[in-house]
């Protein structure tokens, strides 16, 4: 286009960083704040390109026949436990806490918030953590389904997650949205998956007019043993990721491919159909994540947006 | 040195097999040894040694065989001195 209309979206290209564009995001209405970082209201705009987005991913897997599965935000505390979740990611992780006292507690509950104190001590861990990683309550409800079938099962997922990682980085958001595919069998059966998704994955994104690249990753382990654990993830090829420039120097990773090995699989007892552990990867799609991408090279009015991108989403 | 490693790995369970079964070169990724029982291994050889392992030497390959750990270890006892 080189008679493109003047609008009052600033250039789209480039990096201008995770602040000023998010005080964009603001400015237009597409996202709403809180008070705390990470933490946001949607536009309808916003939303509807979320939904819009879904629906071309499950064009893209339509054939694939998924078995879909919504667990809500929150998984039981025993099952993040086993998880490993807490070996790596510690510092990620939200545990819900409610008041469990007395009326005398109540009463010294009130007159702490009065003073302004911390009145968080009065608070008990319940039974409920919030979901990291949409995939993480799928593992054992599938093991519970007893030895899979010949060929090996697939899950059409989405949750909110939670990531304790304040930041004015819009696109490190606490709470948000994942849309997964997770298959679950055969070593090769997985491996062709995660395959079939780096292929189409790419060719998704460029539908929509945004540039992409494939990168090997890690996941962000903690400390100096996670240290040792990303190395391996990496020495082995086990995370790739679709990076998508947003508004930071760095690309921001809008999609992920992750193959687990039979990490999952022994962890919690999922038997392929002749017994051995099974194997599993998931396909994540950071649906705000992706909604950013596409308002930042677009532009803040969805209405304007591009005809190709809008026939798209929308055809 | 090697004696010792080979006895860390037995004490420690850090395989599936007999350590007796090892050469100085068998892979003990193939031989069991998992991610996370990787990094317990680590520590328990700086443990042992009073060395840390640097950054970059947190990867698969030091920790591969009792060769390239033997390896590692004497590059880092020989940087103390
Ligand atoms: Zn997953």
């Amino acid at each position: 286009m080189d008679a493109a209309p003047q609008t009052a979206t600033p250039s789209a290209e480039g990096p201008i960083g995770a602040k000023a564009f998010l005080d964009q995001l603001f400015t237009a209405g597409v996202l709403t704040e809180t008070g705390v970082d990470g933490l946001y209201g949607r536009s309808g705009d916003f939303e509807e390109v979320i939904e819009r987005f879904e629906a071309l991913v499950t064009r893209y897997a339509g054939a694939d026949k998924a078995e879909r599965i919504h667990f809500p935000p929150g998984m039981p505390r025993p099952m993040l436990e086993k998880s490993g979740y807490l070996k790596s990611f510690p510092q990620l992780a939200g545990c819900v806490h409610s008041f469990m006292g007395g009326e005398a507690d109540h009463a010294r509950l009130l007159q702490m918030l009065a003073n302004g104190e911390d009145w968080t001590e009065l608070q008990q861990a319940t039974d409920v953590v919030l979901t990291p990683a949409a995939c993480y309550p799928l593992y054992p409800t599938v093991a519970k389904r007893g030895p899979m079938p010949e060929g090996g099962v697939l899950f059409d997922l989405k949750s909110y997650c939670f990531r304790h990682e304040p930041s004015q980085d819009p696109a490190r958001m606490q709470l948000f949205r994942m849309r997964e595919y997770v298959r679950i069998g055969s070593p090769e059966e997985v491996r062709a998956f995660r395959e079939s998704w780096l292929e189409r994955g790419p060719e998704l994104i460029r539908s929509l007019g945004l540039s992409c690249e494939i990168d090997l990753a890690n996941d962000p382990f903690f400390g100096r043993a996670g240290k040792m654990l990303a190395n391996n993830q990496r020495d082995q090829g086990l995370k790739f990721e679709l990076l998508i420039p947003v508004a930071n120097e760095k690309p921001t990773a809008c999609l992920s491919f992750n193959y687990h090995q039979d990490h999952f699989g022994t962890l919690w007892g999922i038997q392929q159909a002749d017994g051995a552990p099974a194997h599993s990867a998931c396909v994540g799609f950071g649906l705000e994540r992706v909604a950013l991408a596409l308002f930042r090279h677009h532009g803040m009015k969805v209405a304007d947006w591009p005809q190709s991108v809008r026939a798209v989403l929308w055809g | 040195m090697r004696d010792r490693i080979r006895k860390l790995i037995a004490e420690r369970k850090v395989v599936a097999v007999d350590v007796d079964t090892l050469t100085d070169t068998s892979d003990l990724y193939e031989a069991g040894l998992s991610s996370f029982a990787s990094i317990q291994f680590m520590l328990a050889l700086e443990d042992e040694f009073d060395i840390e392992f640097p950054e970059r030497m947190l990867t698969r390959k030091t920790f591969v065989s009792i060769e390239s750990i033997d390896r590692s270890i004497a590059e880092l006892i020989g940087e103390q001195v």
